[in-house]
């Protein structure tokens, strides 16, 4: 018997189909997994599901019944529970009363919770997810946080969850826990839609397989019949192999950092402590770890937005004395940022307004002192839109209405067209689809190849150990010794991600 | 109901939408209209002749559009950075404050050099009346609508003092204005037997100047780069508090300019009632030009003509002046709708 039932469902933004005829069912005690790139429609598909969006055609239904559209308060009393990939959590409340929030009635002026705290501990028993009911959100840790939200819409009645992006914040520890957890609720009689693009977790915990892309289903399949070069394949839809770094032998040291010390706002606590590493010529470092760790801390300092209290910076055996964007530009320092919407691209501004924006107050790109030589900066944007593949109607279309994937490949166009000596890539493949992550990994080794010494950050492990040489971990500020990437492994890196910097050996 | 935004925007929607929005704030006011018992179509028809029935009537409306020209390019430029200067009135007084000081006698150039040299002074003065505010913004963060508004008033009474006191004319038979801008400075007609004086080719000239500042130069891409995306702008080096205070000094530049072409021009003499808020009427200017230095001219004459025009409407059919301050407020707010409308869709289900 079918739990979920969802027909045909179209959706469509303007001249863009975010959903076409799409249709899905899931089981009573069965895994689906919701396989897609960024852009394929799974988080629009949920969004209907659950009444925040109504489909242009088609419909749903939970037992047989058809669900009203656009209702999500029919939908959650149906018995959809939604865990959203950006927590939903009133940080200064604490576990109980964010579980009983909106459950509670208006008219009542009893409250109830000496009932609801016996109905999370029941939860928490029966399901395994055990979180102490008093203590404040913000005192929780990013997998506890998570915990309570499973146990919020569990506490709603949900027998349906769909889990969106969930282990995008979480250690590779914390990971396996909660696989194991959905595992025990679907051996309850649960049934579990699992979003994700990570394809070991997919094969890890579905039963089944169904795969969107450009908004129409592309093909299910048995979990037990697949790989992850079949989902691969099925998700971009043609064969896509990332690339690895080959051995190099680095050369002599282009950046280094000696004891740095950035102090937080309140001057009690470091955001950065004692931080030392260097990156020599033709080498990847990564840093792994949590988001939250001092990562962005760490790439500001990098990128010349914030100034270090103590310590020492050197760049190319000359010692840097202030943090300046500008002159870290002139001194060749590319720099890929994290958010590409926030700080990596002015939404606003054309494509190659956008390409050339480092590129201002360099030669021999301005001339009569204030003067933008027009031609000679869009012949240059033209090239680099040719030869780094970004997809635009034109060089004059707005930023933003670039792809995430198209929006990295103009600010790897614009950086590393200056020839830069170090890149500091940032997250530079988050949120991008399994093509465009290729891409970017194949310029970041060519930059190196030319003899870049490169910073990653990242928090994806399979990525790090793909194309970096060295690697250390941050946590709470501090960076742990820089490991040769080819003499350890994910479980002692995921140890030390977690706190364990004993694990360094 | 829903509201999407609009992956392509014709050009042809953005010159239409403004047009419909003034049409449509035209079919409001006539209710208005109707209410005073006044024929519609007449009335209008008297509002538009003495806008620009005749030459007269088109010479006074220009003259009313070059300082509106000169506080909405103020407007434009500074709120395209995000930098919300509510103060060109004040910057305003103090450009014709620089004109009195310099231009009544202190300093006597031929007129070739006298006019150049005034329209530098009261630019210098209006950038200095941001002095403060921009200090303040780019050390302490303090709203700069907050002390830009405020400041109006401060210079207004300060303005005030000075002509009840030192800058009295002594020959004003006890009148509060300022002795008289010398004949080398005074701004030669543009159109004989009219007040219309060459300030209105000047603010011409500007706008051109700034909308080629904006589009062409490094300045006018930091300028677009601060106020779209700020991180995005410091990500790429350019420095936040440097633009600003560019932007700043542009601004209340061409509000002081405006300051000129009153006293220089138009009347010729500082009173306090120089400006009947230009200073505030060039944002409203500014925002019907969707900040666009040369949408500006056009939407300068566009308010110049309803204000001059209201005023002859008023004498001809019993309906007040103050309709035009009704007829201005629903254009913005209307165009504010509309391009709104051109770059977001509705979708009604």
């Amino acid at each position: 018997m079918a739990n979920l039932k969802i027909s045909n469902v179209t959706k469509k933004f303007g001249p863009l189909t975010a959903n076409d005829n799409v249709s899905l069912e899931v089981s009573e005690g069965e895994v689906v997994a919701l396989l897609g790139e960024n852009g394929a429609g799974k988080t629009t598909l949920m969004n209907i599901l659950f009444g925040h969006y109504v489909a242009d055609e088609g419909e749903v239904e939970i037992d047989g019944i058809k669900l009203p559209a656009g209702s999500t308060d029919a939908a959650i009393r149906a018995g959809l529970g939604m865990v959203h990939q950006h927590f939903t959590l009133a940080e200064n409340m604490s576990v109980l009363e964010n579980i009983m929030l909106g459950t509670e009635s208006l008219w009542s002026l009893k409250s109830t919770v000496a009932r609801s705290r016996r109905k999370l501990e029941n939860l928490s028993n029966e399901y395994n997810l055990h979180v102490d009911p008093d203590a404040g959100i913000s005192e929780l840790s990013v997998g506890e946080r998570q915990r309570v939200e499973i146990l919020k819409v569990l506490y709603r009645g949900a027998r349906i969850l769909i889990l969106d992006e969930p282990t995008a914040v979480l250690t590779p520890a914390e990971t396996d826990q909660l696989l194991a957890n959905l595992k025990m609720m679907v051996a309850k009689g649960m049934s579990i839609i699992f979003i994700s693009h990570k394809l070991h977790e997919v094969l890890a915990i579905s039963d089944r397989v169904t795969v969107l892309r450009h908004g129409a289903m592309v093909g299910e399949i048995e979990t037990r019949n697949a790989d992850k070069a079949i989902l691969a394949e099925m998700m971009v839809g043609r064969k896509v192999t990332r690339p690895k770094a080959e051995v190099m032998e680095p050369g002599s040291i282009v950046l280094e950092l000696e004891n740095i010390n950035v102090a937080g706002k309140d001057k009690a606590t470091d955001l950065l402590s004692n931080v030392s590493l260097n990156i020599r010529e033709s080498e990847i470092v990564a840093i792994a770890g949590v988001a939250g760790n001092g990562q962005r801390e760490l790439a500001e300092l990098l990128s010349g937005l914030r100034p270090w209290d103590s310590g020492e910076f050197k760049y190319r055996g000359e010692v840097v004395s202030k943090a300046d964007a500008n002159e870290f530009l002139k001194m060749g320092f590319g720099r890929i940022p994290e958010d590409r919407h926030h700080t990596g691209t002015v939404g606003e501004m054309s494509v190659w307004e956008n390409l050339l924006s480092e590129n201002l107050r360099k030669s021999p790109f301005w001339k009569f002192g204030t003067l933008i030589d027009f031609s000679a900066h869009r012949k240059k944007a033209a090239e680099l839109i040719e030869q780094f593949d970004i997809r635009c109607s034109s060089m004059d279309t707005p930023a933003r209405l670039l792809s995430g994937g198209n929006m990295q490949k103009l600010i790897l166009a614009r950086t590393l067209t200056a020839d830069p000596k170090f890149v500091l890539a940032n997250q530079p493949v988050r949120g991008l689809d399994e093509g465009a992550i290729a891409f970017v990994h194949e310029q970041l080794l060519a930059a190196r190849t030319n003899g870049a010494g490169i910073l990653l950050i990242s928090e994806d492990l399979d990525e790090i150990f793909s194309i970096a040489d060295r690697v250390g971990v941050i946590y709470h500020g501090h960076i742990s010794q820089l490991l040769n990437v080819r003499k350890t492994d994910i479980q002692q890196i995921g140890a030390m991600m977690g706190g364990d910097m004993k694990a360094v050996a | 109901m829903q509201i999407e935004p609009r992956e392509n925007i014709s050009p042809w929607r953005v010159i239409f939408a403004p047009i419909a929005a003034i049409i449509i704030a035209f079919i409001l006011c006539a209710f208005l209209i109707a209410w005073t018992g006044e024929p519609i179509l007449e009335s209008y028809g008297y509002l538009f002749k003495g806008a620009f029935g005749s030459r007269f009537a088109l010479s006074e409306t220009l003259n009313r559009a070059t300082p509106l020209i000169f506080t909405g390019l103020a407007a434009a430029v500074a709120f395209r950075a995000k930098f919300w200067n509510i103060g060109a009135e004040g910057q305003l007084y103090f450009g014709a404050l620089a004109a009195t000081i310099l231009g009544t006698g202190a300093i006597t150039l031929p007129p070739l050099l006298m006019i150049p040299f005034l329209f530098v002074a009261g630019a210098v003065a209006g950038g200095l009346a941001l002095l403060g505010p921009v200090f303040l913004k780019t050390t302490l963060k303090v709203d700069e609508v907050v002390t830009t508004l405020l400041l109006n008033f401060v210079i207004l009474l300060f303005v005030n003092f000075l002509l009840e006191g030192p800058l009295k004319d002594p020959m004003s038979l006890g009148w509060p204005q300022a002795a008289s801008i010398i004949d080398e400075g005074v701004l030669p007609e543009l159109m004989a037997r009219t007040r219309l004086h060459i300030g209105f080719a000047i603010a011409l000239g500007a706008s051109i100047f700034i909308w080629a500042l904006m589009r062409y130069t490094i300045w006018g891409y930091e300028i677009r780069a601060v106020g779209a995306n700020p991180n995005a702008a410091k990500f790429s080096g350019i420095s936040i508090n440097k633009t600003v205070f560019l932007v700043a000094m542009l601004s209340g530049g061409l509000a002081g300019m405006a300051g000129i072409t009153e006293t220089a021009g138009t009347k010729g003499y500082l009173t306090l009632d120089l400006s009947p808020g230009f200073g505030y009427s060039g944002i409203a200017v500014a925002m019907l030009a969707n900040l666009n230095p040369l949408g500006v001219v056009i939407s300068a004459v566009f308010l110049a003509g309803i204000y001059v025009g209201a005023d002859s409407m008023s004498r001809a059919v019993n309906i007040p002046t103050y309709i035009a301050d009704v007829l201005v407020a629903l254009s913005v707010l209307s165009v504010l709708v509309s391009l709104l409308f051109v770059q977001f869709r509705v979708r009604w289900r």
